[in-house]
């Protein structure tokens, strides 16, 4: 039987409509929430509906605001390019050094860490980073520190990494694994030296990959709390830190919404510019 | 066969057994009375309340907080009748009352005529229009907190401690503003005044405050400054005192807290009964237990984090149950950091919340010093 244009539909809107409704009720919804409660007030410890500009106004007066933004970008920029850096190695011995078995164990392995909570893999790096830590542990046999890791800069990064480099890994190793291996032979063929062939075949052929692999990791870094928090020692604050400090003293939540959206539209310019730059033609040449 | 058939008459038997008995076991659990409780960490924890539990076939089911600010809110986001007991800190109990959260105290109901200090049976704030709204259970002392391989006890007898250059990049923030501002206003020799800050005060503390910024190494909450503290990470922390330190001191830390010549701040934690609440009789036994001998000595011993005892008898029984921890916080008469002694010579000041400025002014300069 030939189906109609109108069993289609309904065939079609029957998978479709769980997922529409679902972002709807769990992204459209609490975003627009979130939009209208940056325009409320707080009297009394109590939100109260409201539509005024005062929190728009006081947040982007705020020196400590922009701080935080533009620390946040820098830390999380950093993160992100340093864990592309760091995963890249890796990612490439698993993608053309390795069977196919042993990649699949790799990959099985770099999951395993997302059994555990992120909160409890961030706190285990106390033992490691500490003053008196493992790490310093290995200086001092060598009379040298002990560094400060903790509560540093390097702290947070570590913590940002800890979330983000298997992650990262397993997109750049899935990316260039599905590289079409007769390109790479051919430019052997053709004289190319390795360091070209990565240059000049690999990296261009995996830049999808890749560049959804730095906006994953720079979405994550963005807005994470915990390592700054836990690892950074909160100095300076980041802006998931500075939303905790805005809604603790005074119930600021509507003012913690203007910093979320704020993130938010940060967040969708990047993802926005990242995907666009992934999949451009003229980057396909 | 008959072993099978044995097993299947046991499993009928255990069957018939385990249905009959639900309606017992659920009647049981029935009658058990929760008490929703608002509190600090560790209020609600079994060191604290399982005996209270068990005698009076109560369960306490615990909401914590951290900070004044988030308990008011949490009250004012909830529905009427929330929260069956409240703990707060004594500075936010005229909040609670100005807001109708909180019923109106018996005076006869407690023992005020056991009271260590006369300040804790008129507390400030616990009274409105000679009406009790809050019973003070337990407080403790807020100064200089450090480690004592690097900082000497004389040393840490000023707040000046924390700019040693010894202790660069060392020295840990509790994060809340109230009490770390509080210890700078006091460096600036305000005194009983701490509190109440003109312009040119308020400006001067935040001058001081942001003085000490290149020597901090963190801003901590409670897990952390306890981790930062006891691993050495931190080796001085503002805004805090014996509450971490004793739970540190007591595992073997070289830790200490001590008041300095420029004063230290009180904590005071004070039980209130929540607005509406139909279980005022079981709330009223619990304050009383928190009051009582017992109850003094389990506040002292807490796992979460000490407390000094407010009544005579809980002192004496202290004294006889847990000597060392008695010393230890000096909770004996004669000695010379004992709290009531250092309440009398006008060492301390009683936690508050600004007076000239709104707590979003004092909150707005932590962010822009953290910042800094």
């Amino acid at each position: 039987m030939k189906p109609t244009k109108n069993n289609l539909n309904i065939y079609s809107l029957t998978f479709r409509l769980p997922i529409i409704i679902w972002q709807l009720l769990f992204f459209v919804g609490p975003v627009l929430f979130m939009v209208a409660m940056s325009f409320f007030l707080v009297k009394n410890y109590r939100m109260t509906e409201a539509f005024e500009f005062i929190n728009w106004t006081k947040m982007f007066s705020k020196n400590y605001f922009w701080d935080s933004y533009w620390f946040t970008i820098i830390i999380a920029g950093t993160s992100t390019l340093l864990t592309m850096l760091i995963a890249f190695p890796a990612s490439f011995t698993l993608a053309f050094k390795v069977s196919d078995n042993i990649r699949r164990w790799a990959i099985f392995m770099l999951i395993i860490p997302f059994f555990t909570s992120y909160l409890v893999r961030t706190f285990s790096w106390y033992v490691i980073l500490a003053e008196k830590g493992v790490i310093n542990a290995f200086f001092s046999y060598l009379d040298l520190g002990p560094f400060k890791m903790l509560n540093t800069h390097i702290g947070t990064l570590v913590g940002y990494m800890t979330l983000t480099l298997p992650l990262v890994i397993i997109l750049q190793t899935v990316t260039m694994a599905n590289i079409d291996r007769n390109l790479i032979e051919a430019a052997y063929n053709l004289g190319c030296k390795p360091k070209s062939i990565i240059q000049r075949v690999i990296i261009p052929l995996s830049k999808t990959g890749f560049i959804i692999a730095a906006v994953f990791c720079f979405i994550l870094s963005f807005g994470d709390f915990v390592a700054p928090f836990y690892l950074g020692g909160s100095q300076e604050p980041t802006l998931p830190i500075l939303i905790l400090d805005t809604t603790k003293s005074g119930q600021q939540w509507p003012r913690a919404a203007v910093v979320a959206i704020v993130m938010m539209i940060t967040l969708f310019s990047i993802a926005f510019i990242g995907i666009m730059t992934a999949y451009s033609k003229s980057f396909k040449k | 066969m008959t072993t099978k058939k044995n097993n299947r008459r046991n499993f009928l038997k255990l069957s018939g057994a385990t249905a009959l008995s639900i309606p017992f076991v659920s009647r049981a659990w029935a009658s058990t009375v929760e008490l929703n409780m608002l509190a600090w960490y560790g209020h609600g924890e079994p060191d604290i309340v399982s005996e209270f539990e068990a005698a009076n076939n109560v369960k306490f089911v615990p909401k914590y907080y951290a900070g004044g600010d988030n308990m008011l809110a949490l009250i004012a986001q909830s529905p009427p009748g929330t929260y069956d007991i409240i703990l707060s800190d004594a500075e936010f109990v005229q909040q609670l009352n100005m807001a109708g959260y909180i019923e109106d105290l018996e005076p006869s109901d407690y023992p005020f005529d056991d009271m260590l200090h006369e300040d804790f049976t008129k507390f400030p704030g616990h009274w409105a229009n000679g009406k009790l709204h809050s019973v003070m259970v337990r407080g403790g002392h807020l100064g200089v907190s450090y480690n004592k391989t690097v900082i000497s006890e004389e040393e840490a007898q000023s707040y000046s401690c924390f700019w040693k250059p010894e202790v660069k990049g060392k020295v840990g923030h509790f994060d809340w503003h109230l009490p770390n501002l509080g210890m700078m206003s006091l460096y600036k020799g305000n005194g009983s005044g701490l509190w109440d800050l003109d312009n040119k005060k308020w400006q001067a503390v935040q001058d001081v405050t942001m003085s000490l910024r290149s020597q901090v190494g963190g801003y901590f909450d409670y897990g952390g400054t306890f981790n930062s503290l006891k691993n050495g990470e931190m080796l001085a922390m503002c805004g805090i005192g014996d509450w971490i330190t004793g739970v540190l001191e007591k595992d073997g830390a070289p830790v200490g807290s001590v008041i300095p010549k420029e004063g230290g701040i009180q904590w005071t934690e004070s039980y209130c009964i929540g607005k509406g609440t139909d279980k005022v009789d079981i709330i009223k036994k619990f304050i009383n237990y928190m009051l009582s001998p017992v109850g003094q000595v389990k506040s002292a011993q807490m796992a979460a984090y000490p407390g000094f005892c407010i009544t005579k008898a809980g002192r004496a029984a202290l004294i006889e149950a847990d000597p060392k921890e008695a010393k230890r916080s000096h909770q004996m008469e004669g000695m010379p950091n004992d709290p009531i002694a250092l309440i009398n010579d006008g060492r301390i000041h009683y936690r508050d919340i600004p007076k000239q400025q709104t707590l979003e002014d004092w909150n707005d300069f932590w962010s822009e010093y953290k910042n800094a």
